[in-house]
């Protein structure tokens, strides 16, 4: 209906067709954001049809976005703009979405370009950057002394350590039973060993050794549970709960994307307190006295292969990105080259901690790092070995962090043989 | 033969219309359970037989589930599942269910038994044990969640009973898989008991009244009368709890998603099919799991031959 109204009040202002470029049709737009689509988009679209009236946007919310568009990509309706799934290699994107043009020359214009390009070709841009860190609170940190940000994996163990020791707080939690918050350690690739993490990776037989960026990542997390400073029972957590809980301080610290900053402000102000207990600190990850944090792109905005109004598609993109203020509405980071960091970051410029860019992998590379992970079984951008991790590593399931890393290490390295068959 | 066949078939209809249309009028009359059929069975083939083709035929490829080329790898997917031991132990958290299996239709028995005589608030007792079945197993696996978490309910029924230091119910991988078993209990036991209460109560009541006049107790009743009386229905629920032991799901996705050493088949199936993008595996596991319920069922009939009771 509110398209729709939209739409009338949109051809009522422009009598005269063909607003800019004369672009006009309809287009769809597939969204994973069913909170906001009746809401905020709505607003947006307004706006975008004050420069081009004769374009007609609808959306499709799709409340299980990714397992529902894994099927609809095997049909050709799979709407005219839409999210690219994570599940997609970068091989296949080519199948399925328009090229945006080329890394190189987007680069120049947005953020985050390298993330889903294949050759050379960019196949989709981020809607809004992130920064990975940790979510805390600052009032239970002061009670144990901590007012900097660690700088060194041993002085946040310490910190963790001291918070155990002298408040009630549960120093780190880390939401096993909901999965996906396990899966936010990975964004920190980049943190530890610069803009080459996934280049690295894929050329090691052996990522979990030390030295490296994936054991300095997972062997974080592991140090945290077996010193028994996360939650005494992981598999009944639950993360609109763990909100609550930081922001009341029984909780110290959680692992997240800058993303997740204005909803423990939301929480705040449901609870009526104060949303300056809620600091964003960079991980304790160092390069010459320098935070570095890892930055990466949300889902990446992409074109419809299939679509028949690929220029008005093209339009709404582009407008969406430069144009509209989703990123600040959602307090992550405008992917336009040159714009500021939004309010919520403002500590880590304090800081000076320096955001880490993936750099382009090479061409014939694209998807060497999802083949060897799905070959390999390791899910590094999902739940399931991080949770093992946290088994073994309270000790409900057997081995230590040697022996589980050394079987993450052998799977690592078969696959990898295997796909360079 | 012959003769008793011509006996048994219906006489021809005596056709009030002329002898040329008479074969039309009979076709259409053939037709007509079939164009009843016709929606039914279309929707038959559409949402199962066709899908479960096209699963067949995925189980030949390395379908990664997006990529529009499927290639075929013959036999590929079902060599790795038999020869990579870690996708057949899952199985091993079968007899949990399998054993909790056991004890539903157990008490599913005693109850359904109990609750055939005169009992008071017999009514309610009846739709307190069948209740469970028709809640939302979603809702069943949130509503656990909280009773077996720390400083949950459960911890405050055993805190009673003075177990001040109770263990992690979900937590502890010792525990877990007993305690999602007895989830499952509390929620498919009405089922059971629905089919046994309805089984007992087409038992003929002249049987019970013999039964008093030679002073058969209570037990004797039991072994005697009612279980050779729904001997069919205890074989059918035993084969439906054995298949549903291999095929566990709900549950345990919704309260831990697999993880700390609950995981099942059919929970590595869907983490093989997207969290690991092999399609093409995932659907051999599913074949593999079709045709091991298929060989259950089979096996049941054997066992279980169709025919009469022989409580009469």
């Amino acid at each position: 209906m509110v398209v729709a109204a939209a739409a009338v009040v949109a051809v009522g202002c422009s009598p005269d067709d063909g607003g800019e470029g004369g672009l006009s049709g309809t287009i769809t737009v597939l969204t994973n954001r069913t909170d906001v689509v009746d809401t905020r988009f709505q607003e947006y679209v307004q706006e975008f049809q004050r420069t081009y009236p004769d374009i007609d946007v609808e959306f499709e919310p799709l409340t299980d976005y990714e397992g529902d568009l894994q099927v609809r990509l095997n049909t050709n309706d799979y709407g005219d703009v839409l999210l690219i799934p994570d599940s997609m290699t970068k091989d296949q994107l080519p199948q399925f979405f328009e090229p945006l043009g080329s890394a190189e020359e987007l680069g120049e214009a947005y953020r985050y370009v390298n993330e889903q390009a294949f050759e050379g070709q960019v196949y989709g841009l981020a809607t809004f950057g992130v920064v990975t860190g940790y979510a805390l609170n600052l009032d239970v940190w002061a009670q144990a002394g901590v007012t900097e940000p660690p700088a060194t994996e041993e002085e946040f163990l310490d910190a963790l350590q001291a918070i155990e020791a002298e408040t009630d707080a549960i120093p780190y939690y880390t939401n096993y039973a909901d999965g996906w918050p396990l899966t936010q350690w990975q964004n920190n690739q980049g943190a530890v060993v610069g803009p080459e993490s996934v280049q690295e990776r894929v050329a090691s037989d052996a990522p979990w050794t030390p030295g490296q960026e994936q054991y300095a990542i997972d062997g974080l997390l592991y140090d945290i549970v077996d010193a028994g400073l996360a939650e005494p029972d992981p598999t009944t957590t639950n993360w609109e709960e763990s909100k609550n809980l930081l922001v009341d301080g029984e909780i110290g610290s959680m692992v997240l994307g800058s993303w997740s900053i204005p909803q423990f402000h939301e929480a705040a102000e449901e609870m009526g307190v104060s949303q300056e207990n809620v600091g964003f600190w960079p991980m304790p990850w160092q390069d010459d006295g320098t935070f570095q944090a890892a930055s990466g792109g949300d889902y990446k905005i992409g074109i419809s292969q299939h679509s028949e109004n690929k220029e008005a598609a093209r339009a709404w993109i582009d407008w969406f990105l430069t144009e509209s203020d989703f990123a600040q509405d959602e307090g992550g980071i405008p992917v336009a080259v040159g714009s500021d960091l939004p309010d919520e970051l403002v500590s880590f410029e304090e800081m000076d901690a320096r955001l880490v860019e993936m750099a382009p992998v090479p061409e014939g590379e694209e998807s060497l790092d999802s083949d060897i992970y799905n070959e390999a079984e390791i899910d590094l951008f999902g739940d399931q070995y991080r949770r093992s991790l946290i088994d073994s590593a309270r000790g409900a399931a057997s081995g230590d962090k040697d022996a589980f890393f050394a079987d993450l290490n052998s799977r690592w390295g078969d696959a990898r043989a295997s796909v360079a068959d | 033969m012959a003769a008793l066949r011509e006996r048994c078939r219906p006489a021809p209809q005596p056709s009030p219309r002329v002898s040329g249309s008479r074969g039309t009028a009979r076709r259409s009359w053939r037709a007509t359970p079939w164009l009843f059929l016709l929606v039914p069975l279309g929707f038959l083939v559409l949402f199962t037989y066709v899908p479960v083709t096209n699963m067949v035929w995925y189980s030949f490829t390395s379908w990664d589930g997006l990529d529009q080329t499927k290639d075929p790898v013959g036999f590929d997917n079902y060599v790795k599942i038999f020869t990579e031991p870690e996708i057949f132990s899952v199985f091993l958290v079968s007899i949990y269910y399998l054993v909790a299996a056991l004890i539903q239709l157990a008490l599913a028995l005693y109850f359904a038994t109990i609750l055939s005589f005169r009992t008071r608030f017999r009514n309610l007792f009846k739709g307190v044990v069948f209740f469970p079945y028709l809640l939302n197993g979603v809702a069943i696996g949130l509503m656990f969640l909280y009773f077996f978490r720390p400083d949950g309910t459960l911890d405050a029924l055993v805190a009673l009973v003075g177990v001040n230091d109770p263990p992690h119910w979900l937590g502890d991988p010792s525990i877990a898989n007993y305690a999602l078993a007895m989830t499952s209990v509390w929620r498919f036991m009405g089922l059971n008991f629905v089919l046994f209460l309805g089984a007992i109560q087409s038992i003929p009541s002249e049987l019970y009244e013999a039964a008093d006049m030679d002073g058969a107790t209570a037990w004797q009743k039991f072994r005697y009368i009612i279980l050779p009386g729904i001997k069919q229905i205890v074989g059918l629920s035993m084969i439906l709890a054995i298949s549903g032991a291999l095929s566990v799901f709900e549950i345990p996705f919704i309260m831990t998603g697999g993880a700390n050493e609950t995981s099942t088949f059919v929970i590595e199936t869907i983490n093989t099919a997207f969290t690991f993008s092999q399609v093409g595996l995932a659907s051999a596991m599913a074949v593999v799991l079709l045709c091991i319920v298929l060989f259950i069922s089979w096996a049941q009939r054997m066992i279980f031959p169709e025919g009469k009771s022989d409580l009469v």
